[in-house]
């Protein structure tokens, strides 16, 4: 692997294989009443999140405090970015401290990218604007293969809001490298022109996507990120594209549904779907943390190639 | 290039170990296997089945990935991590007399990371150390309880044991 995870764009499947195969071992440290290897002893890892996030924070540190890694946060509205220092600066700074790796999530693409150029630490991408999300798509491939046992064949649809989604990025990157079959849908508004070269199909009607589907995951209606009017109404959302019990019933009978979180209860999905028994969001949670102590483990063992 | 144990004093050797765990033990009421991976697995199961057929008590058995507590982890120039193994231990190792078991002891290092491993999962009454083969060349101060063979060797050679589970046959070769 390289020294950073910017984005799945950069793996081979053989390294995708690699983190998720690691990944069994370390969700088993999780169930240890010692839940805990000294593995990272030493090394200092450095969360760095410019945009609000729970999930992926917290999932991030428990993840390095497990491997014995010293861990400290900078949130952004606690630091000198309100003063006005820059990305780079702030990054050059946190450097000069000498950590092992930053995690970093940013509102603008390719910002972690700027990191990776400038920084010698190693940089994971833990989302950054609507390029990627690397370890999302991870957790989701992992989550995926412990209940499917494969990628390769699975029909997938993503439904929701493609245009402005790293997850959904990632986790076509991703699926599609591993041979998955992917279907994506959403409002027209909602989808970005030219997404059927990433190899996906496309179509507007959930029906057909989720036709004989063996997972279905969908994607977050990003209100923070939406400046126009890209459809009428949350209620008119739920109404097409929602994922209701009864477009469920038109996927395979073993079909697992999953979201990156956080949920909207009757905008994405009905509450009593989210809840059911097919529904694997919460494992997802779960595996979070092991695919990113794999993460961890794989990058701390590499050495800067120049 | 030698082959220092066939199948069958491969057997006889750990039939005999066997024995000697029973009796040393006074009853295996307490006992439990824990094999390092990879090849101490596949050792520790048939322990258990020798001791078994010895003493009628099943003796339960698990599987201990020692990776994550390597102390020449980072420390490698170049290359990749080496790969992680899950752990299986599916019992309380609380109070019971646990018998680790590896094919080769050499360093000592791998048994220093394996006691750390293993005392995160509880504490045992004891633990006692089971080696197929002890080369010699200890860097650490360890010692095996129970030993197949003692082989004298140098540093530059190199001995690998086959397992029928693992490599289709069973025999221990000293290369080099």
């Amino acid at each position: 692997m390289k020294k950073d995870l910017l984005g799945i764009a950069d793996l081979s499947s053989d390294e995708i294989y690699r983190v998720l195969d690691t990944a069994v071992a370390m969700r088993e440290i999780g169930e240890r009443p010692i839940k805990k290897v000294p593995t990272l002893r030493g090394k200092t890892v450095v969360n760095l999140f410019y945009e609000p996030s729970t999930r992926t924070r917290t999932s991030f540190e428990i993840a390095e405090k497990r491997l014995s890694a010293d861990t400290l946060n900078i949130a952004v509205a606690a630091s000198s970015v309100l003063k006005g220092e820059t990305l780079a600066d702030t990054a050059m700074n946190i450097e000069a401290m000498a950590p092992d790796m930053i995690v970093l999530r940013h509102a603008s693409s390719g910002a972690c990218h700027l990191l990776a150029r400038i920084c010698r630490s190693k940089i994971i991408n833990a989302g950054d604007g609507m390029h990627e999300h690397p370890t999302q798509a991870l957790l989701d491939a992992f989550t995926i293969r412990q209940h499917k046992r494969r990628i390769d064949g699975l029909k997938v649809a993503i439904i929701g809001d493609l245009l402005h989604s790293r997850v959904l990025r990632s986790n076509v990157l991703l699926l599609t490298k591993l041979g998955a079959d992917v279907w994506v849908s959403g409002p027209p508004t909602l989808v970005p022109p030219g997404i059927e070269r990433l190899g996906v199909r496309v179509t507007t009607s959930v029906d057909e996507a989720v036709a004989d589907a063996d997972v279905i995951m969908m994607l977050r209606i990003q209100q923070e990120r939406m400046q126009g009017a890209f459809f009428p109404s949350l209620r008119e959302y739920y109404n097409v594209f929602g994922l209701t019990e009864e477009r469920v019933g038109r996927a395979r009978g073993d079909v697992i549904i999953m979201h990156p979180g956080p949920m909207n209860r009757g905008v994405e999905i009905a509450s009593e779907v989210a809840d059911g028994p097919y529904s694997v969001i919460l494992e997802q949670v779960a595996n979070g943390v092991a695919v990113r102590m794999a993460v961890l483990y794989l990058l701390a063992g590499e050495v800067e190639a120049d | 290039m030698a082959v220092v144990m066939d199948g069958d004093r491969m057997g006889k050797t750990l039939t005999r170990i066997a024995h000697e765990i029973v009796e040393r033990n006074r009853g295996v009421e307490e006992l439990a296997l824990v094999g390092i991976r990879s090849r101490g697995v596949p050792l520790a199961r048939r322990l258990a089945r020798s001791i078994k057929e010895i003493s009628g008590h099943d003796v339960p058995t698990g599987a201990l990935d020692i990776t994550l507590y390597r102390d020449d982890l980072m420390r490698h120039a170049v290359g990749a991590q080496p790969v992680v193994k899950s752990t299986d231990i599916p019992f309380s190792i609380d109070d019971r007399r646990i018998l680790l078991v590896d094919d080769v002891l050499y360093t000592g290092r791998t048994i220093r990371a394996a006691l750390d491993a293993l005392i995160e999962f509880g504490r045992p009454r004891l633990i006692q150390l089971v080696v197929l083969v002890d080369r010699g060349h200890r860097e650490l101060p360890i010692k095996a309880d129970y030993v197949g063979k003692n082989i004298p060797t140098s540093p530059s050679q190199s001995v690998q044991v086959r397992l029928a589970e693992i490599d289709g046959r069973d025999e221990v070769e000293v290369e080099g």
